[in-house]
């Protein structure tokens, strides 16, 4: 693959230069650029609105910018041949908000599509990838023959990132992973994302709104704010600035609980 | 180690060590990515070495591996029976990772039935559409009672929102089908009857065969495939997206916000289609009546209510009714029955479609039997 100049090094897995968009009058991002490193998790925040969607739908290659280049893998996804976006494709793995699991297909027939979509493997090595998926995210295998209307949200999402996960991705896209989960689980849910990026040696890319979520899981936090980004950096360093919109965010009552438990944990472990 | 695709591809290698044994080497990178285009070649590669027996298994040469590379390697040493395998411990959870998927059980699919049940279990099936159809049509009775009761309180602006739908909105089709049925069907009676000299009788078939059968017939069908499939369509997605929940939760009856209106526009909405149809259609026949017989439009025009009862359009709008009623309470029938997936959707509008025309064409047969006896006189 072209696109592997630099395998293992530090280049960045998504690369995003000057990028505008505008829905008619509209503008939406104005000259946005962010990188995301190999082995990082980047976490998205912004208002309602700002566009955080729109951002991970063109990383993803599913809009187009009106203007500026995302790379990914140091592919430019929008200027690229069909064959290479497509290799790009099979190396990353997506997480919708509401799983987007195929409601005519059964779990084991939804996590097996994209490995059987790759016309290499036997049905026996499937079973056994499908299963460990399945285990991987905490899936009884007993489920496995259940359609996803017979799901709860919380198997949906699990089961959604089981299938993100078939192919082995080294890349992760979460659209608001722990949205619409009881606390309990959106808790398990984020030590899930945690074991499997140390499992998996994965590089994340996130947009969220829960704080508790952005605390527990974001590398670094890039703010989408006003058209642009307001700040890109570690958790600590963001909240520090001075801004209506991170004032709200972070350190209104919901923030400044998370962000204590986050000051409890780095003083019992210093990291 | 970085997630990236290390460059090292996979290799397997045979040996034999210091004490005599086989030796099988793994080395390189063991990923999906990497292995797909030739794991074919690879699979056939391991069972070779596989088949060759016992051996000691050595993966510490692996760079890079996911469960895929695991579930691969595991599957052939196992083949093999190899009790040896040296890995690098931080690859020991993959393989206990699929070593546990090998081991948990998957439900069995779901059994099929004997071939003996089938049957039975057609007849339910279809027991329970027509217990099903039965219930509706009691419900939109009751609803239509009620708004009858009631008519200032009845959802006046829902029944015409549908008229205008499948009313206003196909009378451009029905008009262009209508048309050129009645100019195809005028130009090949035309042949003929000009092989008897009896041109006149033109005013006869075209009269009746539109206004009584071809009309009607043709307006339901159009408005079966255009409106029918659309308001499976509707409902089926009002359940896939819990709007139909939802209105049950606010106090809002379904049947008498969503499915009587429809009964009722589409019973006044067909009668209407059919005039216009009858209508231009009858002018596609006497365009092409004047083209190939010189027939003035005039004289077809005069001539026309004198040959043809006017029981005949009575007949003609009566079926009408029926044929709307008919195609909206099976269009609401499949619709309220669609579960909430893709495939139930598909599958729900398809069948309210083929049922609506097939019945339409049914019920029209039986209309000619039974009024066998009016509007034919001469």
């Amino acid at each position: 693959m072209a696109a592997d100049t630099n395998p293992g090094g530090t280049d960045p897995v998504v690369e995003i230069t000057g990028l505008w968009t505008c829905f008619g009058q509209t503008i939406v991002h104005a000259g946005i650029d962010l990188d995301v490193r190999r082995g990082e998790v980047m976490g998205l925040v912004g208002g309602s609105g700002s566009g955080k969607t729109t951002l991970l739908r063109q990383m993803l290659a599913l809009e187009r910018p009106h203007r500026g280049s995302v790379k990914v893998f140091g592919v430019d996804l929008h200027g690229c041949a069909r064959a290479e976006l497509e290799a790009v494709r099979s190396r990353w793995g997506v997480l919708f908000q509401n799983g987007a699991l195929f409601s005519a297909l059964s779990v084991y027939d939804n996590i097996a599509l994209p490995l059987r979509e790759l016309r290499a493997l036997d049905e026996a090595l499937i079973h056994d990838l499908v299963l460990s998926k399945l285990q991987m995210v905490g899936i009884e295998a007993q489920h496995a023959r259940k359609m996803p209307s017979q799901l709860s949200g919380g198997m949906i999402k699990r089961i959604g990132l089981a299938r993100a996960l078939a192919l082995d991705p080294e890349l992760l896209f979460l659209d608001e992973p722990t949205a619409g989960l009881d606390p309990d689980r959106s808790e398990s849910f984020v030590k899930l994302i945690q074991e499997l990026r140390e499992e998996l040696h994965l590089s994340v890319v996130m947009v969220t709104h829960d704080l508790d979520t952005l605390v527990a899981l974001a590398d670094r936090v890039a703010v989408l704010c006003e058209h642009r980004l307001l700040a890109v950096g570690p958790i600590r360093e963001v909240t520090m600035l001075e801004h209506a919109f991170v004032r709200n965010f972070f350190r209104g009552e919901r923030g400044l609980r998370a962000l204590e438990v986050l000051e409890d944990m780095q003083r019992l472990m210093p990291i | 180690m970085s997630g990236a695709v290390p460059a090292a591809a996979p290799s397997l290698s045979e040996s034999t060590d210091q004490r005599g044994r086989r030796l099988v080497q793994v080395e390189g990178c063991w990923k999906l990515q990497r292995l797909a285009p030739e794991l074919q070649h690879i699979d056939e590669r391991l069972g070779r070495i596989a088949r060759g027996g016992e051996a000691r298994w050595d993966l510490q040469g692996i760079e890079a591996i996911d469960h895929a590379g695991a579930a691969l390697l595991r599957r052939a040493w196992l083949q093999a029976g190899s009790p040896e395998v040296l890995t690098r411990p931080e690859h020991e959870p993959l393989f206990r990772r699929i070593e546990a998927a090998r081991a948990s059980p998957l439900p069995s699919a779901r059994k099929r039935l004997p071939p003996w049940l089938v049957p039975g279990v057609w007849v339910l099936h279809v027991l329970g559409h027509l217990h099903g159809f039965v219930v509706l049509v009691g419900l939109v009775a009751m609803d239509i009672a009620r708004a009858l009761a009631r008519p200032w309180k009845a959802p006046w602006r829902e029944i015409s929102a549908n008229l205008y739908r499948t009313g206003a909105q196909a009378l451009a089709i029905t008009a262009l089908v209508g048309f050129l049925i009645g100019v195809v069907l005028s130009f090949l009676s035309s042949n003929q009857l000009k092989l008897f000299g009896a041109d006149l009788f033109i005013v006869n078939i075209l009269g009746v065969s539109i206004i009584r059968e071809l009309g009607p017939v043709l307006a339901a069908i159009l408005v079966a495939g255009r409106s029918g499939s659309s308001m499976t369509a509707q409902l089926g997605v009002m359940r896939v997206t819990q709007e139909l929940d939802a209105m049950s939760v606010m106090g809002i009856p379904q049947m008498y916000r969503l499915v009587m209106p429809k009964v009722v526009a589409l019973a006044i909405g067909l009668p209407l289609l059919i005039l216009w149809t009858d209508a231009v259609a009858l002018l596609g026949g006497m365009v092409a009546a004047q083209a190939e017989l010189g027939l003035s439009m005039l004289f077809f025009i005069d001539t026309l209510p004198a040959v043809v009862p006017i029981a005949n359009l009575y007949l003609g709008i009566g079926k009408g009714v029926v044929f709307g009623v008919l195609i909206a309470l099976l269009a609401c029938h499949y619709g309220l029955r669609i579960r909430p997936n893709t495939e139930s959707l598909g599958a729900g509008t398809t069948s309210s479609v083929v049922t609506a025309i097939t019945m339409v064409i049914l019920v029209d047969a039986v209309f000619a039997v039974l009024f066998r006896d009016v509007g034919l006189g001469f």
